[in-house]
């Protein structure tokens, strides 16, 4: 297990928007967190093997269309505790919302929040102290 | 302005006067509505009054607290989808019970809003509720039109068309706020990729209008006889900047001069489509073969790369709008992922076809076949 950022909180991000992602590294760094990003759920699932963050954000949609989902399933199941947040712009968007049909995959919903993109820098923080409990 | 009815269904007074007063002063409005939308709120604080409420008057909206006095509002929610599932329902929830507001999504609930919330999350969360209902509206009325219009392709288009916007005006925000510095060289980057994103949003409008424009029927009275070697050389010429950028070369092999009754314009989107993917998904130092042949009446055209290629399972999405590949070659590349599906409709309109031939890492091969 590797051990990051003395003292820091670190934050794993993963989006397929590279704009998306440089941004929120850009936001989240300037609230005093050190941030790992992964632009897709394969280059996250591969991080996670070998280091634990202290709160994760993932977006829906990636390589499928319930990436997402699936790499909330398998951070939990890896480390039950830390906290994650689902942050997509699809659900209202295509009424495609939550997409999840069978019963196996309802159980696949693990994360801790779902945030709509485009939330304001401030609430983001505020968000994410509560989660870590700071 | 048009008015939709929000029932708020929560037996906290504060939430409920909280909601009527923020919704009471705020009206949605889409470049692309008619006209704008505000509400009228009418409050409740059990389910059961709720029930009786729908029943006399027409809502459009319930925002649903779960947890209720009497019955709860998952039996509320049951209640709606069994009897008037037009109406959209959004659970008010904690954030702790995210597990019921999902359970109660996938029962039916349109969304859920977490509490507590700010204004402005309500307003975001009423907006796409109010886009909702609008392109409902808008497909029921194209459809009594007896025009084939498919919500689905609106609401992918409406994500396509956001992410981009999203990205430009969070950089934008970053530079109101000089979040990076005092001087414009601080943004460089920020500007490029927001200039960047743009083109992609063009590119995708470009291929919108190529797709209103096909229409279901042939236009006879733009067709001509035409030389396709001349259209093909056409859309050489104007993808090779692209193509010398990319260090791809492009040949063209017409040996009978191939002449075929067609509009124009179709079959240069048609080139355009397919010879610009293949220099988009080449590799270095890589070349693109155009063969244009003549066989029993079928004009055939091939357009052979040397890229990426694609796996069966890719080839399979291919011609599905907005389906793009995902993988580490291609995300630098930007699409739209209307080209393919644009030149599969014109070849339906011509009785002609199109197969695809590939390898993975070797490259693929599209041909076109269409009767003379």
């Amino acid at each position: 297990m590797k051990i990051m950022g003395q003292g820091k909180k670190v934050i794993l991000i993963v989006d397929d928007d590279m704009d998306y992602l440089f941004q929120m590294r850009m936001h989240i760094e300037s609230f005093g967190f050190e941030v790992i990003t992964a632009e897709s759920q394969r280059e996250a699932e591969k991080i996670i093997e070998n280091t634990k963050p202290d709160l994760a954000i993932f977006d829906l949609m990636m390589e499928s269309d319930d990436s997402g989902f699936i790499l909330s399933y398998k951070m939990k199941r890896k480390y039950p505790d830390v906290p994650i947040i689902l942050a997509t712009a699809v659900s209202s968007e295509t009424g495609m919302s939550f997409g999840v049909n069978t019963q196996n995959d309802k159980q696949w919903i693990k994360a801790d929040l779902y945030l709509e993109k485009g939330i304001r820098k401030d609430q983001l923080h505020k968000e994410i102290n509560k989660l870590l409990k700071i | 302005m048009e008015k939709l009815n929000v029932l708020v269904v929560d037996d906290e007074p504060g939430i409920r006067s909280g909601v009527s007063r923020i919704l009471n002063n705020f009206s949605v409005s889409y470049p692309f509505m008619d006209s704008d939308y505000g509400f009228n709120v009418v409050e409740t604080s059990t389910g059961e009054d709720a029930i009786e409420i729908i029943k006399k008057q027409k809502i459009d909206i319930v925002l649903l607290d779960n947890k209720l006095p009497g019955i709860q509002g998952t039996d509320v929610l049951e209640h709606i989808n069994k009897n008037q599932p037009e109406i959209l329902v959004m659970m008010i929830t904690s954030y702790a019970s995210l597990e019921l507001a999902v359970k109660a999504t996938n029962q039916g609930a349109y969304d859920f809003i977490p509490k507590p919330f700010t204004p402005q999350e309500l307003k975001s969360a009423l907006e796409n509720v109010s886009k909702h209902i609008f392109l409902r509206g808008m497909t029921k009325k194209l459809n009594k039109e007896g025009k084939e219009i498919r919500y689905q392709f609106l609401s992918v288009l409406s994500h396509e068309l956001k992410a981009p916007l999203n990205a430009i005006e969070g950089y934008l925000k970053i530079m109101q706020e000089k979040q990076a510095g005092e001087k414009i060289e601080d943004y460089e980057q920020m500007i490029d990729r927001s200039l960047h994103r743009i083109n992609g949003m063009r590119n995708l409008i470009m291929d919108l209008l190529d797709l209103t424009k096909i229409k279901l029927e042939k236009k006879t009275d733009k067709f001509q006889q035409i030389k396709v070697s001349e259209i093909a050389q056409n859309a050489i010429e104007s993808i090779n900047p692209y193509a010398i950028q990319k260090d791809v070369q492009i040949f063209l092999h017409d040996n009978q001069d191939v002449e075929i009754n067609i509009d124009p314009g179709d079959l240069e989107i048609i080139f355009n489509n397919l010879i610009s993917n293949a220099v988009k998904y080449n590799k270095q130092n890589g070349r693109v073969d155009v063969f244009i042949d003549k066989k029993d009446n079928l004009l055939i055209i091939k357009v052979k790369d040397t890229g990426i290629g694609l796996s069966q399972n890719e080839i399979k999405n291919l011609f599905e709008e907005f389906f793009r590949v995902k993988n580490e070659q291609t995300k630098h590349i930007t699409g739209s992922g209307l080209g393919l599906p644009i030149v599969r409709k014109i070849l339906d309109i011509y009785n002609g076809d199109i197969q695809v031939e590939s390898e993975v890492e070797v490259g693929s091969t599209f041909t076109v076949t269409l009767p003379v």
